[in-house]
């Protein structure tokens, strides 16, 4: 590849600016550098926020955790809930949830990635496959296909309703409700609740099927388009049960490396920091993990739908097993490495999280009476792993002898495709973009690869203490910028007018 | 045996005892006045001024004025509410109080009062006070982030418990509760969590460690009715989503 993430003089380019990325979570920005004749030479993905949950809550009790970390995202808060929870069980001395509780929380996971899941492809990713790249910005987007697909449209708002609803039944707000306290849960579901959420399922089963059956459409009938654009091959990383099923709540690490071979397998979460590391760029808050064996240029690779199903070696509820199956076929025993395929996997990830809601909504032990574990020996670290809908994420909490964080590192779903991300814009901009006059729609095509990730950049930022910050003291009446502090990738402070260091603390 | 005395509590009779305050005469008749730092069990206090009411004219605290016989109070007035809205106001904005994350939500007094005001926004700029949390003790955590200086901890510990564990130090904006130690941490104190004092915080302030979010979201005090139903938190037993041990 002839883009370069970083090139060596870059003030000589010609900078075009892609921002905000619509149609995703959060906010970040594409830059593409061009020369005269709009060959481009660097491009890189940005996230542009800064969060900065990892630092405040240092010092909070550990049992406010997965109610304050939630708040990272609108979307899929109850991952963080849960990841944060299942954290807080190690820290609480509890390895084994009662069944109630274990499949509450199951249940509650299982809503939430049917509901992001729908949100991502039907409001946010549908006008990609149903307008043409080049359609009209005012009309390629959900209002558009509102207006022109209604019927697609209404089914993904019920769905997205529907795992809303599972939310709200289990956890009490469909938004950032609580469900999780150390060693297990705080209510289990009545009767009445139960047979609300049995009502509409399995008309939730029939959509998952056809959105799937759509997208194989769209698939044949572009077969060069969809299997070569933003197509990297990558190494994929997710959580795996111990038989080797999909399971998004609880298991142990695999990765695969491009060729299909294992790098670790069924790897206890606990060890992570032995096989990933994450290294900063000064230009993104968002880190850039690796797996530590391969080293930081070769060890990136994909987590999320695309990964999980490449992993897995099958789907343990049988339609979504099917639709694994039928998929995996694409590639005649290989990985699938296709990454507008991840909008295919999304949606068999949908139709299992639908089944897998209706074989638990069947057990009698999400009406039983034992919320939680008995509280052993306070542990000084916990961590908590589970899949989120974007993929693998990590909370990792170190407490004090009082019970107070005193450390936390999140490695969000996103943040694990951070360059994969960016060696797919980069495909993208060489193959589609590179040397013609840059026109939006053919800016839309960098969007479209990386709404393909769905990325949630919002929950990704996290690069605390080593990114640059500039902090600029601006006079409100005439908008003149009056002072300007920056703080350079290798912690120095210093005044930008007037170049002199400060000492740490000052600033 | 006394004649019956009584005054008026926005146009109603409301009979009363000598000594009383116009808050307990109040409450003997089942009409709620928003209060705080108020507690029937204590000696009124008079700080929170949530308790505003108008008293032949005059704004006074209803908990700290005697009521007297032919007396004309308002309590539920327009005026009345946007003054207790504003002292609410000012309580959230002088602390730190992130009720989304916080333990006492859907149970805490304060944000029921608010609630019960009509208090939709802070209004104020925050102050951001930097204030700590003393986890020192073994079964208690102290969030000064949520202290309101009702000093209910305060009487409680010295009134009941006979510990004085606790303590309001410096003046005006810069009072600020203390823990009655050398050191100032809980953990070095007789403190526990069957304590009076455990049991009164109308916030989040006074903790119980390893516990937390146990009642469902729909399931809380306040989640069930509004304060003016369902009393304050320290009055209602803790099988019930109160702070009262039974």
């Amino acid at each position: 590849m002839n883009i370069a993430e970083t090139v060596a003089e870059p003030e000589k380019l010609r900078r075009v600016v892609i921002e905000p990325l619509s149609r995703v979570e959060g906010h970040g920005k594409v830059t593409l550098l061009l020369d005269e004749e709009y060959h481009i030479r660097q491009a890189r993905l940005h996230i542009v926020e800064f969060r900065g949950f990892e630092k405040f809550i240092q010092g909070r009790p550990y049992w406010e955790v997965p109610i304050i970390v939630q708040r990272l995202c609108g979307i899929c808060p109850v991952s963080h809930h849960l990841a944060a929870g299942k954290a807080v069980d190690q820290l609480v001395g509890v390895d084994e949830l009662p069944p109630t509780a274990e499949k509450i929380r199951r249940l509650l996971h299982l809503g939430q990635t049917l509901q992001s899941h729908a949100v991502h492809f039907f409001h946010l990713a549908s006008p990609d496959f149903l307008f043409d790249y080049d359609d009209r910005v005012a009309h390629r987007n959900v209002v558009g296909v509102i207006a022109d697909h209604p019927e697609i449209a209404r089914r993904g708002v019920l769905l997205r309703k529907y795992g809303q609803e599972v939310i709200r039944v289990v956890a009490g707000k469909r938004v950032h409700g609580i469900a999780t306290v150390p060693g297990g849960v705080n209510k289990a579901l009545t009767v009445a609740e139960r047979d609300y959420l049995l009502t509409d399922l399995d008309q939730m089963i029939e959509w998952g099927r056809d959105v799937i059956k759509r997208m194989r459409q769209a698939f044949e009938k572009n077969p060069g388009y969809f299997t070569d654009f933003a197509t990297i091959r990558s190494h994929y990383l997710s959580l795996i049960r111990a038989d080797g099923a999909l399971d998004l709540y609880h298991g142990g690490l695999r990765a695969k490396n491009r060729r299909g071979g294992l790098i670790f397998d069924h790897l206890d979460y606990q060890r992570y920091e032995q096989v990933l590391r994450e290294q900063v760029k000064p230009w993104s808050y968002m880190k850039f993990p690796f797996i530590n064996s391969l080293g930081p240029e070769q060890g990136w690779y994909r987590v999320g739908p695309l990964a999980r199903i490449n992993n897995c070696d099958f789907i343990p509820t049988p339609l979504a097993e099917q639709e694994r199956r039928d998929f995996m076929a694409m590639g005649r025993g290989q990985l699938i490495h296709v990454t507008l395929a991840y909008h295919w996997t999304r949606m068999i990830e949908l139709l299992y999280a639908a089944e897998a809601i209706k074989e638990l909504l069947h057990d009698p032990d999400l009406l039983g009476s034992e919320l939680a574990a008995p509280l052993g020996p306070l542990a000084q670290e916990g961590i908590g792993v589970v899949e989120a809908p974007r993929g693998t994420l990590f909370h990792h909490y170190r407490i004090n002898e009082d019970g107070l964080i005193e450390k936390a590192n999140l490695i969000v779903s996103t943040t694990n495709n951070n360059q994969a991300m960016n060696e797919s814009i980069r495909q993208v901009a060489e193959r589609y973009l590179n040397g013609k006059e840059l026109t939006e729609p053919l800016l839309n095509q960098i969007e479209v690869a990386v709404r393909a990730y769905d990325p949630c950049l919002s929950c990704a930022t996290h690069a605390l203490g080593q990114m640059p910050l500039v902090v600029e003291l601006v006079e409100e009446a005439s908008g003149t910028v009056v002072d300007c502090l920056v703080r350079d990738a290798d912690g120095t402070i210093r005044n930008a007018e007037f170049p002199r260091v400060l000492e740490p603390g000052l600033a | 045996m006394s004649q019956e005395q009584s005054f008026t509590l926005d146009g109603q009779p409301v009979s009363f005892e000598d000594g009383q305050s116009i808050m307990v005469a109040a409450r003997a008749a089942g009409i709620y006045i928003p209060h705080l730092c108020f507690n029937p069990e204590f000696k009124a206090h008079g700080s929170c001024r949530v308790c505003l009411t108008k008293v032949n004219g005059r704004i006074q605290a209803s908990c700290a004025t005697p009521a007297a016989a032919g007396q004309t109070v308002e309590s539920e007035t327009e005026e009345l509410r946007d003054i207790r809205c504003g002292i609410l106001q000012m309580m959230f904005v002088e602390g730190n109080h992130i009720c989304p994350a916080c333990e006492k939500s859907g149970a805490c007094q304060l944000q029921a009062v608010a609630y019960y005001v009509g208090m939709l926004e802070p209004h104020y700029p925050h102050f951001y006070p930097r204030r700590t949390v003393d986890a020192s003790h073994p079964d208690a955590v102290i969030d000064f982030n949520r202290c309101i200086l009702c000093e209910l901890c305060v009487r409680a510990s010295r009134d009941v418990d006979g510990k004085n564990v606790f303590a309001v130090h410096g003046r005006g904006i810069h009072a600020h509760l203390v823990i009655n130690t050398p050191s100032g941490r809980l953990g070095a104190t007789t403190f526990s969590i069957t304590d009076k004092a455990a049991q009164v915080c109308p916030t989040g302030t006074i903790l119980i460690k390893h516990r937390g979010y146990e009642s469902p979201i729909g399931r809380r005090l306040y989640d069930r009715q509004p304060v003016d139903v369902a009393g304050d938190v320290a009055q209602v037993p803790e099988s019930q989503g109160g702070r009262r041990h039974d």
